[in-house]
């Protein structure tokens, strides 16, 4: 028998792999694919704690989430597109203008 | 603890092996991994010899459609010809491109090999014939044949070439579009089964001909026929065969493979033909219900059946423009299917259904 | 050494090096396809937690939509590595870059460290986390009842945010008709919608 906690920690490496790499990557794609990883390992969480404590509402609340991440990718890679079609670049350390 | 997910339905051999295998003492789990192992490799090679014969199957229709012989050397009508094709590819050089992206290259004919074979484990081919009966079955099956799409874009990338790289992502596109209307149209069958269990599904088509979900007016017809089409550009067949175009692409995604990883694409790509005809035969044609003959035969026939229909259609229709084909999908199929989920639902809901 | 726990650090060994390498590549399609193996690593131990359907789910969304998506859009721009880079970074903005990044990776390691030692979540249930035979927890049947009847408006109110990312992605992708760029753009805002379905 695995504990539950250890699925907790698997899901907190993940997590925090997720954050250094929102923080330290300079390739707007792979920001945006770290945000999605911290996601994952959200749903994780939920789905651990569902088997837990027996209920199925865990499995519910990741449904919501990964809906609301393919919304992310749609929307997030559209401005991906219009953004490297204006500046040639997807360094994100050079959007730093609030217009051009 | 039990571990196999469904050791119930397993056929008569594998259960004999079971037993030989407890009677030398291994603990539970691991007796498990021996047997699954076991039908594994079973399943590989049944598989295997059904795709060197469809290959050939292919060539000799293709060839008769067109007033030729097709191959005629090896055996009576050449019918160990695909398995010298086999020994020839294996025998071949392996040519890499200088400029390929070395590890991506290399794994592209294994991802999609396979994910070709996974979708075996809930396709039941009789009584008990199956390897484990899951709960999400088809939806398990939709899952792992994604795959294919994610190894064509890993096959046209890797290659470095642009005729590749462009038939990656136009089969990239052309799946992902033709997918929704393939759920769609499963959804329908699951709507009245109510369950996605493939073993539950041809149960619930049990009793004679009638209750075939083909049968069912009017939705069931026009489920099958939107799957259908679907399935053939899921497979990437010849109206929607656009990824390997030979006549503007050169063969698309594949153009810089040879020998052995030519043959894996090759192989994978008979097997997923095969794939979506055993699942429309799951679905629409009562699976492996069937009067006289032992199950597994039924489920072969009717399967083989199939097979020859999308065959027919790749040896006498044109193939589709790119925008014609994304059109198709998009105003056409899609459409059509959500009306049709409709019409079916207001069936089961006003119990109209026999 | 129960197979459970075998499959249990594989597949969480396999999750933690697809995300490090992930994070870690220069080339994006290999981060891509490291981010895959490591949602079909995640699948597994979903599928040992008992959650067969959302398992699948995850695969199916993930691996049949957002990647493919990824993938997409880096071919159609092709950005291979360091040059789609541009110009380095202003040093400043990676200072505090990876002082974050460390601080967080404390952070972490004491959270972990925590968990170990404690034992919090050790008597909060632990049921078997191993999916068996007549175990029918996660069940298709019963999430679709929990979803369509205690979630149902946060479920129709999904259908209509996924509707305004279709619209929202077409008008951000589209470009205008007289503007004379690369063709491919244009139709990439309509494949991006259609993906996102």
């Amino acid at each position: 028998m695995i504990p539950i906690s250890a699925y907790l920690v698997v899901a907190a490496v993940l997590f925090g792999i997720g954050t250094v790499g929102v923080l330290t990557s300079r390739n707007l794609i792979i920001v945006f694919m770290s945000v999605e990883l911290m996601l994952n390992a959200g749903n994780l969480v939920l789905i651990a704690f569902s088997r837990a404590l027996n209920v199925l509402d865990g499995h519910v609340f990741v449904f919501l989430v990964l809906t609301v991440a393919a919304a992310e990718a749609a929307v997030g890679l559209a401005m991906l597109i219009t953004l490297y079609r204006n500046r040639e670049t997807v360094n994100i350390d050079r959007f730093d203008l609030l217009k051009w | 603890m039990i571990w196999p997910i469904a050791s119930a339905e397993l056929l008569p051999l594998f259960s004999y092996l079971y037993e030989l295998l407890e009677s030398t003492g291994l603990p539970q789990p691991w007796l498990a991994v021996v047997v699954y192992t076991f039908l594994a490799a079973l399943v590989f090679g049944v598989l295997s010899l059904l795709a060197l014969f469809l290959v050939w199957w292919e060539r000799k229709i293709a060839a008769h459609i067109q007033q030729r012989f097709g191959p005629m050397r090896h055996g009576w009508h050449g019918w160990y010809q695909t398995i010298m094709d086999a020994v020839k590819l294996l025998q071949k050089e392996d040519i890499r491109v200088a400029t390929r992206d070395k590890t991506v290259f290399f794994w592209a004919p294994v991802v999609c090999f396979v994910a070709a074979f996974l979708a075996y484990v809930t396709i039941p081919f009789g009584e008990g014939l199956i390897v484990a009966d899951l709960n999400i079955g088809i939806l398990y099956i939709m899952a792992v044949t994604t795959f294919t799409v994610i190894s064509l874009l890993m096959a046209g990338w890797g290659s470095n070439n642009k005729y590749a790289l462009l038939g990656g992502m136009r089969s990239a596109a052309q799946v992902v579009s033709y997918e929704v209307p393939m759920v769609a149209s499963i959804l329908v069958v699951v709507l009245f089964v109510g369950s996605l269990s493939m073993v539950d599904i041809v149960q619930a088509q049990a009793g004679g001909i009638w209750n075939w979900y083909i049968f069912r007016l009017p939705y069931g017809p026009i489920a099958f026929c939107t799957y259908i089409i679907a399935a053939t550009a899921e497979a990437n067949r010849t109206p929607f065969d656009i990824p390997e175009a030979e006549q503007e692409l050169v063969a698309g995604f594949n153009v810089e493979y040879s020998g052995m990883k030519f043959a894996m694409f090759f192989l994978a790509e008979f097997v997923n033909a095969f794939t979506v005809s055993a699942i429309a035969v799951i679905l629409f044609f009562g699976g492996w219900h069937g009067a006289l003959l032992p199950s597994w035969m039924w489920f072969l026939g009717k399967t083989f059946g199939i097979v020859l229909l999308l065959m027919l259609f790749r040896w006498t229709y044109p193939r589709l423009r790119v925008d014609q084909l994304m059109e198709f999908s998009w105003k056409f199929l899609v459409p059509v299917t959500f009306a049709n989920i409709i019409i079916a639902a207001w069936f089961k809901y006003a119990g109209w259904y026999w | 050494m129960t197979l459970d726990l075998v499959i249990f650090l594989i597949s969480s060994v396999v999750a933690v090096f697809g995300a490090t390498m992930m994070i870690t590549q220069r080339n994006p399609i290999a981060s891509v396809l490291f981010m895959i193996l490591s949602l079909l690593a995640q699948a597994v131990l979903y599928i040992q937690l008992g959650a067969l359907f959302m398992g699948a789910v995850l695969v199916i969304v993930y691996a049949g939509a957002i990647l493919v998506l990824f993938l997409f859009v880096i071919m159609l721009l092709n950005l291979r590595g360091r040059e789609s880079l541009g110009q380095p970074s202003p040093p400043i903005s990676l200072t505090v870059k990876y002082a974050l990044a460390v601080l967080f990776v404390l952070e972490l390691i004491m959270v972990v460290k925590s968990s170990f030692s404690s034992d919090v979540f050790a008597d909060a249930g632990n049921p078997g986390v191993m999916v068996m035979q007549t175990d029918n927890f996660g069940a298709v049947n019963d999430v679709a009842v929990l979803l369509f009847q205690r979630y149902l408006y946060p479920f129709e109110l999904t259908s209509i945010l996924l509707l305004v990312a279709i619209v929202g992605a077409v008008i951000l992708a589209q470009r205008s008709r007289d503007d004379d760029g690369p063709v491919d753009a244009a139709s990439s805002g309509e494949s991006e919608g259609k993906a996102a379905e």
